[in-house]
């Protein structure tokens, strides 16, 4: 490939990838079944792989996961909110996928520097998104603990959801018909999983846009330190 | 019809004598005993017990390596424990199947597990200080499980016998994955080199350990072999191991943390020290230095997903309700 890596967006999805990847490790051990603790550690082997392509594109993948501060990363602030409980997740899942996915399926057939890349991550990421809907529609429509608390996770979590259609230096992306396609497509999940869209402002803890230039929300920093300190701990060392 | 089933549809109705001969004839003939086939109750039993412990102990291995996913120091060896991490989920379902062909239920045995009924593998009741020890419970725990687990992969239970086959594929993986990450290591640092030999010292007669106590002091062992769930005796299976680990040792280039150890050309075989039973006893019996913290975890997983694993089966009556309103509608 000749054309130059676009380095702020390969950067922003490789983050964003990333940090939802080491929030699912959380979940190592603490799943409700057997079979979530494979299908979270399956999403976030997932994710994980493709924040190393991205990363590469850019530099060492280790100096950019370990030895840069809050600051620099550009991840979307939606993928470093806490798991909560298993609806939490489950929300903050189901918003990141359906954007990945329309994202991962226009850029696949772009042409553009992420089209490798993303016609790869567009089939795992379909699958992410059928298991984030396949449970919001359980829990939505099973008992009225798990619809409450579900539709708590889903307004909890929709003032992060304006970012992802914030534009990003180099990602060339129809964001406002992403946008669009995004709104209907979680609408038609609540509604199926007998919740409703959330309403409020969509602008995040600082501005819509804000994790995209550094800007986090504060359970970031402990995440980050947790991630890091082991490497840190070894300047140079090789693992 | 094959043979075997002409053999077995000629059972049926047959007395209680015939069945245990016939039961004892397809040991001997080093054929596998299927869920629909008769087998004595103590057989039955026996198997669940130890089909059972040995997904519980998948289960609860999941937690010393899991502890160590959020902090793995690069993104390859982060990706490395995922997979493994994932891989012991994996193999706690084939097992939980293959106890529940013998008549058990897996939530039953959720149960049993988390009130301490049912044991797991004492090596997992010990902590991961450091991150060497993900490499060495890698050399060392699943290079101690593939010498307990291969001689099971011909054990006379079938559904036991196929679920071994692929789990030791996947704990082959493990324990190379293991092994090079202290390669690295060893070859990085002297801090690195000194937590792998830290974390070998810690791990190695725990290890030992997890081959269960002596023959001389192993109750089941004997009808267990008679009945070729087990092929090996407890000693024979840790001898094998200590044979095959001491040379591994030496090429990274780590001591084994025993005096007594050395080659017996005689015997052909390395003579080692003495485990501390009376330290496995405890530990078995729930005081290691993990054991409270270990079920802890587990119970308060599956009391924390009750609200979830109940919202998914009342979702699942609905959509049954649904479909067949559809159809009579």
């Amino acid at each position: 490939m000749t054309a130059t890596v676009p380095m702020t967006a390969a950067l922003a999805l490789g983050d964003d990838a990333l940090v939802l990847s080491h929030r699912l490790g959380e979940w190592a051990g603490h799943a409700p079944v057997l079979e979530e603790e494979v299908a979270l550690a399956n999403i976030a082997l997932d994710l994980l792989g493709q924040a190393r392509v991205l990363l590469s594109m850019v530099g060492d993948e280790d100096d950019l996961a370990y030895l840069r501060e809050e600051r620099a990363f550009r991840n979307l602030q939606l993928v470093e909110q806490p798991n909560g409980d298993f609806a939490h997740t489950i929300a903050r899942q189901l918003y990141f996928s359906t954007y990945q996915h329309l994202l991962y399926s226009e850029l696949a057939a772009s042409g553009g520097p992420f089209a490798p890349l993303a016609a790869k991550a567009v089939k795992e990421v379909a699958y992410h998104r059928d298991h984030a809907e396949q449970w919001t529609l359980r829990l939505g429509d099973g008992t009225d603990e798990s619809h409450e608390r579900m539709r708590r996770a889903c307004q909890a979590l929709w003032k992060f959801t304006g970012e992802p259609f914030q534009p990003v230096e180099g990602l060339d992306a129809g964001f406002s018909g992403l946008e669009t396609a995004w709104l209907e497509s979680v609408g038609d999940v609540l509604r199926r999983a007998t919740l409703t869209l959330p309403e409020g402002a969509r602008t995040g803890a600082w501005s819509a846009g804000a994790g995209r230039q550094g800007l986090h929300t504060e359970p970031f920093g402990r995440m980050l330190a947790e991630m890091q300190h082991l490497h840190r701990s070894h300047p140079g060392a090789a693992w | 019809m094959t043979a075997e089933q002409a053999a077995s549809s000629a059972v049926i109705g047959a007395s209680g004598e015939e069945l245990q001969e016939h039961f004892d004839a397809t040991i001997a003939r080093d054929q596998r005993i299927e869920p629909r086939d008769w087998m004595p109750e103590g057989y039955r039993r026996t198997l669940i017990r130890q089909v059972a412990q040995h997904a519980h102990s998948e289960i609860i291995g999941m937690q010393p390596e899991g502890e160590w996913i959020t902090r793995a120091p690069s993104l390859r060896r982060k990706a490395i424990l995922f997979a493994k991490v994932q891989d012991e989920a994996g193999h706690g379902l084939y097992l939980y199947s293959a106890a529940e062909t013998l008549g058990a239920d897996r939530a039953d045995l959720t149960e049993r597990l988390i009130e301490g009924r049912q044991k797991y593998s004492s090596i997992f009741n010990y902590p991961t200080p450091s991150f060497a020890d993900v490499g060495v419970i890698g050399w060392f725990v699943d290079g101690a499980a593939i010498c307990n687990q291969v001689p099971l992969c011909r054990s006379s239970y079938g559904p036991y016998a196929r679920a071994m086959v692929r789990i030791c594929k996947e704990e082959s993986f493990h324990q190379r994955q293991g092994y090079e990450l202290l390669m690295t290591m060893m070859r990085g640092t002297e801090a690195q080199r000194e937590m792998v030999q830290d974390a070998v010292n810690r791990w190695w007669w725990p290890s030992l350990m997890m081959f269960g106590p002596p023959d001389d002091n192993s109750p089941n062992s004997a009808q267990s072999m008679a009945w070729k769930i087990k092929r090996h005796s407890n000693d024979e299976l840790r001898q094998r191991f200590v044979d095959m680990t001491v040379p591994q040792a030496e090429k990274l280039g780590v001591t084994l943390p025993d005096p007594e150890l050395r080659w017996n050309a005689e015997r052909g075989h390395h003579d080692f020290g003495t485990p501390d039973w009376d330290e496995l006893m405890r530990v078995i019996k729930g005081d290691g230095p993990c054991n409270a913290e270990r079920i802890q975890r587990r119970r308060a997983a599956h009391e924390e997903g009750t609200w979830v694993r109940e919202a998914a089966a009342v979702y699942a009556a609905k959509q049954a309700a649904r479909a067949e309103k559809g159809v009579t509608a």
